[in-house]
C-alpha cells in the first residue's frame, strides 16, 4: 500500500554501482552508525543532567535503528533483481524521500495544530496548565511554534524542494542516500527539539530554542541538504535554473547562515545540555531578531514562494505571469529582507539608528513581497474560472491573498508609530497567524494535494470535495483567528496606553487581560476549525495513498501526464526511457 | 532545450522562451503601479534616514537633521508631565493628610493618582475592585483591622503589616493556641463554637458555654470582652460576619489552632510620600473611610513608638514565626 513506507530503495549510487562496492559501503555505513550509537550511549551514561541523558538515549536509539536498517540492505538476494533495469530506475525521479516527506508534513501538521489548540485553551483557562512543569504554556508554546514552522513547514519545504528541483531541472535527485539522511536526520532534530522543550532544555531564543548539540546536528543535516539540492541543480538537463529553485536555494543558504550565527554558544559541559550564548545584552537581542525575522523571511517566505512558483502554474496550467517581475522581486526581496530584523526591537535598548534602519528596510520590503503575490495571482490570467471549479486553485489563491495581506501588514507594523501600539499585543500573534495559517498552511496543503496522487501513481485524489471542505474549514478558522486577534491586540494596545484627564494610566494590566479573554476563546474556536480541516486532509491523503477513490460528483482538477513526469536522459547509453512502472 | 518564444493565446503576451516541466513564463512588463510604489517606498526611506538617526559611524551614528532621539522624546514627555503635575504634587506634599478632605479639588486629584497607583501595586492582593480575597481584606467596607481614617491608612501603607526591621510597622501576633498546646483540641472546638455563637452562626450550646469561659481567659485581651476586636492590635471584630479567612468551623479551627500572620509590604520604602498619600486617599474614598479624630499626644506616642510594648501581655514569646 505505502510505496513510500518501504525502505528507501537501493539507490542508483552516485558512489559506485558494483554490488561489491555497495556491500563495502553498507558495512562502512552500518559501522559508522553503530559507532555513533555507542558514543551517544556513553553520552547518556556520563550526562551532567537528566535532559541530556534522555536526548543521548534518543540519539542512540536513532543511530541503532539507522545501523540495523543499513545492515538489512546487506542481505541482497534481491540484488540482481534490483539492478535488472537500471535504465528504467535512472529514468525515474527519486521520489521515495518525497513520499516520506508528504507523510511527515501531514503528521507534524496535525500535531502542531493540536498543540496550538491546547495552548490557545490554556490562555483563557489557566487550569489547563495541569499544574505540572511539563505541560505549562511556557513549554508547550515552543513545542507548537517549532512543530508548525520547522516540523510541518520544514518537511513541506524538504519534500517540495526535492520534488520541484528534480522536475524543473529534469534530473534525478543528486545523492539520493544523502537525501534520505537529510530527511531522517531532520526528523531526529524535530524529536530532539520537541522532547527538549517538554523537558525544559532551552536556549531561551525564540524559534531557536534547541540547545548546542541539537544545533550541531541540524547543521550537519542542513549542509547535506544544501549538497543534495545544489548537486541536483548542477546536474540539470535544462539550460536555465527555474525561479522556484532560486527561492529554494536562497532559503537553504540563508537558513544555514542564520542558524549558525544565532546559535554560537559555549556549552557548560560537553556532557550537559546547558550552554551560554556568544553574545549578551542588546547584541544578543539583535542577533536573535536578525535570525528570527529572517527565519520568517527565508523559511516562511522565500522557501514557500519557491513552492508557489512551481505548484501554482502547474495546477493552473498557465504560464507564469511575468519573468521580469520574478527576477526583480526575487533579488529585491532577498537583499532587503536581511536588514529588517531590528523592527522587532523598536523602543528597546537597541540604538535609535538600528531601529530606523530596521523600519525603512521593512517599508521598502512591501513591494518586493507583493511581487510574489502578483506573479502568483496573475498567473491565473486566462484561467480565473478555475477558482470556481478547482478547490486546489482556490486554496492557492487564498494563500496568495493572505500572503499579500500579511506582507502589507508587516511593513505597516514596522513603522514606529504603529509599532508603539501593536508591539507586545495579540495583534502580532494575529499577524503571524494570518501569514502562517493563510499563506504557509494553505500553499502547503495545496502542494500536498497536487503531489499526493502523482507520487503514489493515483488517477486523482481520494476526494476533491473533501479538499473543498478543508478549504472552507481552514478559511473559517483563519477568519475567526485573525479577526479576534486583531480586535484583542488593538484593545490591548489602546488600554495599555490610555491616560485619564488627570494624567494617570486608566487600566491595570489584569483589567486588560480580562478584557481580551473572550477573544482568546474565539481564537481557540478558530484554531479548532483549522485543526479539523487538517484532519480532513489527513484522511483524504491516507485514502489517496491507499488507492481508494471516493464516489462523488466530479470537480475539476489539473490533469496528470505520467509520461511527461520524468527526467531528460541525456546519455544515450542509459537507453530509451521506459514508462514509469505503475505504482 | 530549444528556446521557443510563442504568443500565449489567452493573454496575447509573448513567452520568454524557456520551459521547465511544462511551465513557461510570460514576458509581461512589471506592473507600473508596482514599480512606482516600490520607488516611492525607496524615496520615503531615503528621506527618513536623513531626518532620523540612521547611519552608524565609528563612534556614534548620524543624529538626523530633526535631532530626534527616543530618549530625548521620553525625557521631554516626562518633563512636560512633571511640570503639569508639579503644583498638585507640591500641594499634596505640603498638606497634612488629615486635612486633605478640606480641599476637595486636591482630594479628587489625590484619589485619581491613588487609583492609578493602586492598579500597579495593590491589585495583586486586594483585587482590581479592592474587594480582597481570602487573607487579603476587602477595602470597600467599613470593617477596618487597624483603623480607617486617612492618617491611620497612611501609617499602615507606609510601614506595612508585620514587616521585620520596621519599628513603626503594624505588629501583633496571635498565639497558635492548638499547635503550642495552650488549648487542647477539644477546647479549641469549644472556642470555635463560642466564636460562631458570637457571629450568630450557631445556637447556644454546652460547647459554646465552655468556650465562653476559655474565650474570657485567652482571647479578650485582644478581641475584647464582647469579641468586637481591638484596632491597636489589628484584632478583628468577631461578631460582624465579615471574615478575613473564613467563619466556617474548619477555617476557624485552623485559625485558632495555628494562628494567622498576614503581612503587607511597607510601601514607604518603595514609593514616594505623595504616592502614599494618594493611595491612602483612594482607599479612604472607596466607601469605608472614617473621619479623623485627633488623639491625645500621649496616646499617639504609645501607639506608634513602641509597638512591642503594645502587644498583649498574654502573647507567648515563643510563637514568633
Amino acid at each position: 500500500m505505502l510505496q513510500g513506507a518501504e525502505q528507501p530503495r537501493a539507490p542508483v549510487s552516485w558512489i559506485g554501482c558494483s554490488s561489491e562496492g555497495l556491500m563495502d559501503n553498507i558495512i562502512t555505513n552500518a559501522g559508522a552508525w553503530l559507532l555513533l550509537a555507542i558514543l551517544a550511549l556513553f553520552g547518556a551514561a556520563l550526562a551532567a543532567d537528566a535532559g541530556f541523558a534522555v536526548h543521548m538515549g534518543i540519539m542512540a536509539i536513532a543511530a541503532l535503528a539507522a545501523s540495523f536498517l543499513t545492515m538489512a540492505k546487506g542481505d541482497f538476494n534481491a540484488l540482481p533483481g534490483r539492478f535488472a533495469g537500471p535504465s528504467a530506475l535512472r529514468s525515474r525521479y527519486y521520489d521515495d524521500v518525497i513520499r516520506w516527506g508528504v507523510i511527515a508534513t501531514v503528521f507534524w501538521g496535525v500535531v502542531g495544530f493540536l498543540v496550538g489548540v491546547v495552548i490557545a485553551l490554556q490562555l483563557p483557562f489557566p487550569a489547563l496548565n495541569l499544574n505540572n512543569e511539563f505541560t505549562t504554556f511556557g513549554r508547550l508554546r515552543p513545542l507548537h511554534t517549532s512543530a508548525v514552522i520547522f516540523a510541518f513547514g520544514g518537511n513541506a519545504l524538504l519534500a517540495t524542494s526535492f520534488y520541484v528541483v528534480q522536475r524543473t531541472c529534469r534530473a534525478r535527485l543528486f545523492a539520493p542516500k544523502l537525501a534520505n539522511f537529510v530527511f531522517w536526520g531532520y526528523q531526529l532534530f524535530i524529536v530532539l527539539a520537541a522532547t527538549g522543550y517538554i523537558l525544559g532544555i532551552t536556549e531561551g531564543k525564540e524559534y531557536a530554542e534547541p540547545e548546542w548539540y541539537v544545533d550541531l546536528w541540524l547543521t550537519i543535516v542542513w549542509v547535506c541538504y544544501l549538497a543534495v539540492f545544489v548537486g541536483t541543480i548542477v546536474k540539470r538537463s535544462e539550460p536555465h535554473i527555474y525561479v522556484a529553485n532560486w527561492f529554494y536555494l536562497s532559503f537553504i543558504i540563508t537558513i544555514a547562515m542564520l542558524h549558525i550565527v544565532n546559535n554560537l554558544s559555549m556549552p557548560v559541559s560537553l556532557l550537559g545540555s546547558k550552554s551560554y550564548a556568544a553574545f549578551a545584552g542588546v547584541q544578543d537581542a539583535l542577533t536573535q531578531w536578525w535570525y528570527g525575522h529572517n527565519a520568517v523571511g527565508f523559511f516562511l517566505t522565500a522557501g514557500f514562494l519557491g513552492m508557489m512558483y512551481y505548484f501554482v502554474p502547474k495546477q493552473a496550467e498557465r504560464p507564469v505571469y511575468s519573468y521580469r517581475l520574478s527576477i526583480i522581486h526575487f533579488w529585491s526581496l532577498i537583499f532587503l529582507y536581511i536588514w529588517a530584523g531590528p523592527h522587532h526591537l523598536h523602543y528597546t535598548a537597541l540604538p535609535d539608528w538600528a531601529q530606523t534602519l530596521g523600519m525603512v528596510f521593512s517599508v521598502m520590503l512591501w513591494m518586493p513581497s507583493w511581487g510574489g503575490m502578483i506573479n502568483g495571482l496573475m498567473t491565473l490570467n486566462g484561467a480565473w474560472d478555475k477558482i470556481r471549479t478547482d478547490p486546489i486553485i482556490r486554496m492557492m489563491v487564498f494563500a496568495l491573498a493572505f500572503y499579500g495581506m500579511a506582507t502589507f501588514e508587516g511593513p505597516m507594523m514596522s513603522i514606529k508609530s504603529v509599532n508603539s501600539l501593536s508591539h507586545y499585543t495579540e495583534w502580532t500573534i494575529g499577524h503571524v497567524h494570518s501569514g502562517a495559517l493563510g499563506w504557509n498552511g494553505m500553499i502547503t496543503f495545496s502542494a500536498i494535494y497536487y503531489m499526493a496522487p502523482r507520487l503514489w501513481g493515483r488517477e486523482r485524489l481520494y476526494s476533491l470535495r473533501m479538499v473543498n471542505w478543508h478549504f472552507w474549514l481552514a478559511t473559517l478558522g483563519i477568519v475567526l483567528y485573525a479577526s479576534s486577534m486583531w480586535v484583542a491586540g488593538i484593545t490591548q494596545g489602546l488600554m495599555w496606553r490610555e491616560y485619564g484627564e488627570d494624567g494617570y494610566l486608566v487600566y491595570a494590566f489584569a483589567e486588560v487581560v480580562s478584557a481580551v479573554k473572550p477573544y482568546y476563546v474565539i481564537r481557540m474556536v478558530g484554531g479548532l476549525f483549522y485543526l479539523t480541516g487538517s484532519l480532513v486532509m489527513a484522511w483524504n491523503i491516507y485514502k489517496t495513498i491507499k488507492g481508494d477513490l471516493r464516489q462523488e460528483a466530479p470537480m475539476t482538477d489539473a490533469a496528470f501526464d505520467p509520461e511527461a513526469d520524468r527526467p531528460v536522459v541525456r546519455a544515450p547509453a542509459a537507453g530509451t526511457p521506459q514508462p514509469a512502472p505503475a505504482e | 532545450m530549444v528556446e521557443r518564444k510563442r504568443i500565449d493565446d489567452k493573454t496575447g503576451t509573448s513567452t520568454v522562451g524557456h520551459e521547465w516541466d511544462g511551465i513557461e513564463e510570460l514576458d509581461t512588463p512589471m506592473p507600473r503601479w508596482w514599480l512606482v510604489t516600490f520607488f516611492a517606498t525607496i524615496v520615503f526611506a531615503a528621506v527618513y534616514v536623513v531626518l532620523y538617526p540612521a547611519w552608524p559611524l565609528v563612534h556614534s551614528a548620524t543624529a538626523g537633521v530633526l535631532g530626534w532621539s527616543s530618549r530625548g522624546q521620553l525625557a521631554k514627555e516626562v518633563a512636560t508631565e512633571g511640570t503639569r503635575k508639579a503644583p498638585i504634587e507640591q500641594a499634596l506634599a505640603r498638606i497634612p493628610i488629615e486635612r486633605l478632605p478640606e480641599n476637595s479639588e486636591l482630594f479628587q486629584a489625590a484619589v485619581a493618582g491613588g487609583s492609578a497607583a493602586f492598579k500597579v501595586y495593590c491589585v495583586q492582593c486586594h483585587g482590581a475592585g479592592a474587594a480582597g480575597t481570602k487573607g487579603y481584606p476587602n477595602l470597600n467596607d467599613d470593617d477596618w483591622l487597624w483603623g480607617g481614617d486617612l492618617k491611620t491608612i497612611q501609617q499602615t501603607l507606609a510601614n506595612g503589616i508585620r514587616q521585620p526591621g520596621n519599628d513603626a510597622t503594624r505588629m501583633s501576633v496571635m498565639p497558635a493556641f492548638g499547635r503550642d498546646a495552650i488549648l487542647q483540641p477539644a477546647e479549641v472546638q469549644d472556642v470555635v463554637s463560642y466564636v460562631r455563637l458570637l457571629s450568630h452562626q450557631e445556637k447556644p450550646s454546652e460547647a459554646a458555654r465552655r468556650g465562653a469561659t476559655l474565650f474570657a481567659n485567652n482571647c479578650v485581651a485582644c478581641h475584647g470582652p464582647q469579641g468586637k476586636g481591638m484596632r491597636d492590635f489589628g484584632a478583628p471584630n468577631l461578631t460582624d460576619g465579615i471574615w478575613l479567612y473564613g467563619g466556617d468551623r474548619d477555617t476557624l479551627t485552623e485559625t485558632v489552632t495555628n494562628s494567622r500572620y498576614g503581612v503587607m509590604p511597607a510601601w514607604g520604602h518603595r514609593l514616594d510620600p505623595v504616592t502614599i498619600k494618594m493611595l491612602a486617599a483612594y482607599v479612604h474614598s472607596l466607601g469605608g473611610g472614617e473621619a479623623f479624630v485627633p488623639e491625645t499626644p500621649a496616646a499617639v506616642a504609645a501607639a506608634t513608638s513602641n509597638p512591642e510594648a503594645a502587644t498583649p501581655v498574654a502573647q507567648p514569646r515563643n510563637v514568633q514565626p
